[in-house]
């Protein structure tokens, strides 16, 4: 008997020891070098209530980017109508993803184009009237599913990108359901910028100025044929206050920032900061051509539909290079070449929830946590040694276990501690104090009722391991559902309470056993301190 | 050490008409509170909105705020104390603008206005309405299947439709008195106190199924006696457990409510509620439900006199 204890007793120790060399980096920096080689050397997971940071869910307008899909499609198929001669009365895409079509001519001829490079579009209800034909064309509904899910998957890429070259430590950022984005940022000091950065579509445009039509008639509402009327916010360098300069462009665009190879931030003559941007083989023959016919006009750079410069072509640039100016500061340049260099999101993301906890509140919620912990520790402690006498020092001992047992736990899974976690430990510690409270009160009424002690105590587990089953088994149901319904720290709490349960069952039932196994089997004793 | 004598005989059934009518006032205080006196009141997790928490160094005057909130087009924002006298909640629950652009412009101009006050922007909560919505469907959804999943386990366990019935009273007791009490005492209903309401339904039938199991115990020992004397008894054995067990977590809770600070204060409030509530409910809603069920519903003749 007693080996079998001597075993069981080595093992609890070693499980023992690994958890509080697991939880050796949270409590000390000072680790000697060879210890992140060989053993874990993570502190514990701080939730974002804890360190501070950024909490954001991003919804993909997955939508949006079908309809540009079909847009590309449409200005496809137009050319190739061109191409083959047929003459196109009306071309336009309609309430999101149709497009609808009317031409007069050879319907075979159309039919077969459709169906040899356009097979992902279908018609509907094509009618003749007097030679003209009008039809409408939808998208195949697979591959309107598969548009979407490219570009959330574009969007994930290009938004991990993005937050990757900003540099915050340790980001996460994942899918959630469908067609949301969850992006996590610990530790991060200015949230605005972060949401520019991430939110922006960064769609970068290049388009030519309207220099002949009239700019007060269109600010009336008379917008010329094919042009498009835009602003550049500009700040008044005295008030502050910003001034909105109309443009009125054509409205094709000629150029985007798909042709982007690289983009980065340099300093004029005057030490102003701009974005220089580098375009790739096909975009620098693209520039050349426009920059080439476009002589002595003016082109317009746009970003997410506003004017950030309109500069005038002085002559056909070869290198592919060119430039954004602007009224920028350091870091507003620099974000805006991170933008360009990651590339435009397919489709606008719209923010659906932020949480952000800024460092000082996170600092003072890890305070008050260590501060409830310490105190609630102490007086259980206390509470068990007065009540329970020597039988109560057991009983702390598993306690103390108990909350080392859980917070490796923790650490050995990164999961996250937040404040509420915090919370759920310190109720763990009051739980774990019944488990010990059944047991022990159930040896003492066998012993009341006459049983030696080594009876006693076997009596006392067996009873009490049902009772104390059944009743963690439920809060742990609760908590398991609390995860799976909750998100960051209300799941912190779940985790925390969880994992408290399971240490406690362990502690409570075979820790605390084997040390009254390890006091009864001792010859002579009679009498248990209880 | 003993705090309560190992022969106690407390008649814990018999005041239970008494009790019955407590609870029921109860019930009823909370039930009216949610049909008139305003319901739950949602906080930004379920109904959406900005929540904005900030901080100055030194003492503040809410009207001030409220003043500079009201210049930007939100007289409809709430502030209130939070903590302290220089630090104050912001709230704004409904806006025909995007609730992110509400919290750029909220915090972008009081940082202007306070400029020399060193403010400071502690926490920000920003939950679009369908997000909100969403949120209180998976709240209920939680909730409803912890309730199921526990009735199932009891069920199973104790063999005996009315010692799951038992539990199950007990438990809507307990969530309707928690969640009546944030209602009265104008707590926000959030996600940590969804979180207090599961972690209410565990510690509720944690304590009633000790009982359940003492009784079941008894009833197999002492066949002849009645089940409302053996109910007696199994209270009055476990009273020893059941006080120290409520004792040292309602201590522990304690502690949090005065030391862990104000963020999670309305979350500790509602835990000492549900405490108090999940304790007495065992004693005095699950084993009076059990003994109504088998002296009145159930067909067997075992209650002698």
């Amino acid at each position: 008997m007693l080996k079998s204890l001597k075993w069981k007793a080595i093992l609890y120790a070693a499980i023992t020891l690994f958890a509080i060399l697991l939880l050796m980096p949270t409590v000390t920096s000072q680790l000697p070098q060879w210890w992140s080689k060989v053993l874990p050397s993570e502190k514990i997971h701080q939730g974002l209530d804890l360190q501070g940071g950024m909490y954001l869910l991003l919804g993909v307008e997955a939508d949006k980017a079908v309809e540009s899909y079909v847009e590309q499609k449409k200005n496809s198929l137009g050319e190739r109508l061109k191409e083959l001669g047929i003459p196109v009365g009306k071309l336009e895409r309609e309430k999101g993803d149709r497009i609808s079509l009317e031409f007069s001519g050879a319907k075979e001829k159309v039919d077969n184009l459709l169906i040899q490079q356009f097979s992902t579009l279908h018609q509907l209800s094509p009618t003749e009237e007097g030679g003209i034909w009008k039809l409408q064309l939808i998208l195949d509904p697979k591959e309107i599913e598969y548009a979407k899910k490219r570009a959330i998957d574009q969007a994930l890429e290009i938004i991990r990108n993005r937050v990757d070259q900003f540099g915050v430590s340790e980001p996460e950022i994942t899918l959630q359901g469908v067609d949301q984005i969850l992006v996590q940022l610990p530790g991060i000091t200015d949230p605005e910028r972060a949401i520019n950065l991430i939110g922006k579509t960064a769609l970068l445009e290049f388009k030519l100025l309207d220099e002949e039509g009239n700019i007060d008639e269109a600010l009336k509402g008379q917008i010329p044929e094919g042009d498009l009327l835009l602003y550049q916010k500009s700040p008044d360098p005295q008030t502050g206050a910003i001034r909105k300069i109309p443009f009125l462009l054509k409205e094709k665009t000629l150029m985007t920032g798909g042709f982007i190879k690289d983009a980065r931030v340099a300093f004029d003559q005057f030490h102003e900061p701009y974005v220089a941007l580098e375009f790739t083989d096909d975009g620098a023959k693209l520039f050349e051509h426009i920059t080439g016919t476009n002589v002595k006009k003016r082109l317009a750079i746009i970003l997410d539909s506003n004017v950030y410069s309109a500069p005038v072509i002085q002559e056909k640039i070869a290198g592919g290079r060119a430039q954004i100016t602007g009224r920028f500061d350091m870091k507003e340049a620099g974000d805006l070449a991170i933008v360009l260099r990651s590339g435009a999101l397919p489709a606008p993301v719209k923010i659906l929830e932020e949480r952000t906890v800024g460092p000082s509140l996170g600092q003072d919620s890890i305070r008050r946590g260590i501060l409830s912990i310490s105190i609630s520790a102490i007086l259980v402690v206390l509470f068990m040694i007065v009540y329970y006498r020597a039988s109560g020092v057991i009983a702390d001992i598993a306690l103390i276990l108990n909350v080392i047992l859980t917070l490796a736990t923790l650490a050995l899974f990164k999961a996250n501690l937040s404040l509420p976690g915090i919370a759920g430990l310190v109720l763990s510690v009051g739980m774990a104090v019944d488990a010990n409270i059944l047991i022990h009160e159930r040896i003492k009424e066998e012993l009341r009722w006459g049983k030696t002690p080594r009876a006693a105590i076997d009596q006392g587990y067996h009873r009490a391991f049902i009772t104390i089953i059944d009743s963690n088994l439920t809060t742990l149901i609760a908590g398991v559902l609390l995860y799976q319904f909750g998100t960051g720290p209300v799941r912190g709490f779940a985790v925390t309470l969880c994992i408290g349960i399971l240490a406690n069952i362990f502690t409570a039932i075979y820790i605390t056993r084997i040390i009254f196994d390890y006091i009864t089997l001792r010859p002579g004793v009679k009498k248990l301190s209880i | 050490m003993e705090l309560i004598r190992p022969d106690t005989r407390y008649d814990f059934m018999g005041k239970k008409k008494f009790t019955i009518w407590v609870s029921a006032v109860a019930i009823l205080l909370c039930l009216g509170s949610f049909f008139f006196y305003g319901g739950l009141k949602y906080g930004v997790d379920f109904a959406g909105g900005v929540m904005i928490q900030i901080k100055f160094s030194k003492a503040m005057d809410v009207s001030e705020i409220r003043n500079s909130l009201a210049a930007m087009g939100l007289k409809d924002a709430m502030v209130q104390n939070f903590g302290g006298e220089n630090e104050f909640l912001i709230r704004v629950e409904k806006s025909s603008e995007d609730f992110e652009e509400v919290s750029k412009k909220i915090q972008i101009s009081l940082r202007e206005r306070f400029k020399d006050q060193s403010l400071e922007i502690r926490r920000v909560e920003v939950v679009g309405p369908k997000v909100g919505k969403d949120l209180k469907k998976k709240a209920l959804w939680a909730v409803g299947l912890s309730c199921l999943g526990i009735l199932i386990y009891v069920a199973w366990r104790f063999k005996e439709v009315a010692y799951g019935l038992g539990g199950i009273v007990a438990l809507f007791h307990d969530v309707i008195i928690t969640y009546g009490a944030i209602s009265i005492a104008n707590i926000e209903y959030s996600l940590n106190i969804l979180a207090v309401i599961l972690t209410i339904i565990g510690f509720s039938i944690n304590d009633t199924i000790v009982i359940f199991d003492r009784v079941r115990e008894n009833n197999k020992k002492l066949r002849k006696e009645s089940l409302k004397t053996i109910f007696n008894i199994s209270i009055n054995e476990t009273l020893g457990r059941t006080i120290l067990t409520s004792g040292t977590v309602m201590m522990v809770v304690l502690v949090l409510f005065f030391f862990g600070g104000p963020v999670i204060h309305d979350f500790t409030f509602a835990l000492i509620i549900g405490l108090i509530s999940g304790t007495y409910s065992t004693v005095y809603i699950a084993s009076p439900v059990v003994l109504f069920w088998e002296e009145h519903i159930s067909g067997r003749r075992r209650v002698r006199r």
